[in-house]
């Protein structure tokens, strides 16, 4: 089998399993994101992801931005819920954002100091 | 005139349409000089919106088209195991430091996002909608759609996020004295998914890295801490 197409149909094959087992579990997880851990796993245990898988998953993900624009044209559906909560949506964008930022950043730093102190001595 | 008639109804045209408007949106944000507000993804959106307005065709005769480009989504979710493969070295020896700063992120973005909208009285879908808009999009929108939120205002509130974050994330960090490039793109990329990891690539390609993990960890936490959540809650 040509390498490629079989790169491809790996990814693909993982995601159907994914949304397999999603869909048979109590746990609500996204097919794709249980498709990711799956295809995790098999690289694991084939100690590598292989040149054509990495080069698929490669040009892909460089060109991630351009999946989101169609569902992001979806917008237009929502333009009236927005002109009417574009107060509430906005203070909630950027307070969490900022926050999140701050909390992330805080405690990946404090543990790290903490771990780094911990490893000089032992 | 007949011509655009059949033209505009057809999948192929909004295909076209949609990576037209990208590497359009894309030369222009290379004109301008690369800043943060000129998203090429907001552009190409708002590109699209215009044409769509102008040419009053309905949002699903669009996605008939572009469902092509949206399905690869799905895939692309997949293929997230590669470069967390790559970085498995240094996921391994900063394992403790970054769960402990991605599960703090990942609750505060949850928690304060919905707690200010629904505060400042966003209806009930709209807080639904907002719950995932820290991880990446393909993630946020299979999150979303099975909490009961809008996964196409997901995806808007998602952009948002990303784009803030690029934008305000290495400010905010420096200003609270948090310098270390790891923490920043820990920070980054917990926040504000990819679109603050590219811009994390910028201040330092250990920071993109980080960036990277986290966003890859925090889409995942994410994912089963708001799946436990439904459970538990009903």
């Amino acid at each position: 089998m040509p390498p490629f197409l079989a790169a491809i149909a790996l990814v693909l094959f993982c995601q159907l399993l994914g949304e397999a087992l999603a869909r048979a579990s109590t746990l609500p997880l996204p097919g794709p994101v249980l498709g990711a851990v799956l295809l995790f796993a098999l690289i694991v245990w084939r100690g590598g992801p292989g040149e054509a898988l990495r080069s698929f998953a490669d040009g892909l993900l460089r060109h991630l931005s351009l999946l989101f624009v169609p569902a992001g044209v979806g917008l237009i559906q929502h333009l009236d819920r927005l002109a009417a909560e574009w107060l509430a949506v906005g203070v909630a964008l950027v307070g969490s954002t900022i926050l999140t930022l701050l909390v992330t950043g805080g405690v990946f730093t404090l543990v790290a100091r903490w771990q780094e102190r911990r490893r000089g001595h032992g | 005139m007949n011509l655009w008639v059949y033209l505009a109804t057809t999948p192929l045209f909004w295909l076209t349409a949609t990576i037209l408007a990208f590497l359009v949106a894309g030369w222009v944000h290379e004109k301008v000089g690369r800043p943060p507000w000129a998203n090429p993804v907001a552009l190409s959106i708002l590109l699209l919106m215009g044409v769509l307005f102008a040419t009053r065709t309905p949002y699903p005769t669009y996605f008939a088209g572009a469902q092509f480009v949206h399905f690869m989504l799905g895939p692309a979710t997949v293929c997230l195991a590669v470069p967390f493969w790559t970085h498995r070295h240094d996921v391994r020896a900063m394992a403790l430091p970054l769960l402990a700063a991605i599960l703090a992120g990942v609750v505060t973005a949850i928690s304060s996002a919905v707690g200010l909208a629904w505060w400042l009285g966003a209806d009930r879908l709209t807080v639904a909608s907002i719950v995932p808009k820290s991880v990446t999009a393909p993630v946020a929108m299979g999150i979303a759609e099975q909490i009961g939120g809008l996964p196409s205002l997901t995806a808007a509130l998602v952009l948002g996020t990303g784009i803030l974050g690029a934008m305000i994330g290495p400010g905010v960090l420096r200003l609270a004295g948090l310098r270390d490039p790891r923490a920043m793109g820990t920070a980054m990329g917990c926040a504000s998914h990819g679109i603050a990891t590219a811009a994390a690539f910028q201040i330092d390609p250990k920071a993109g890295t980080y960036g990277g993990i986290a966003m890859a960890l925090s889409g995942l936490l994410t994912a089963v801490l708001v799946s436990l959540a439904v459970l538990v809650l009903g």
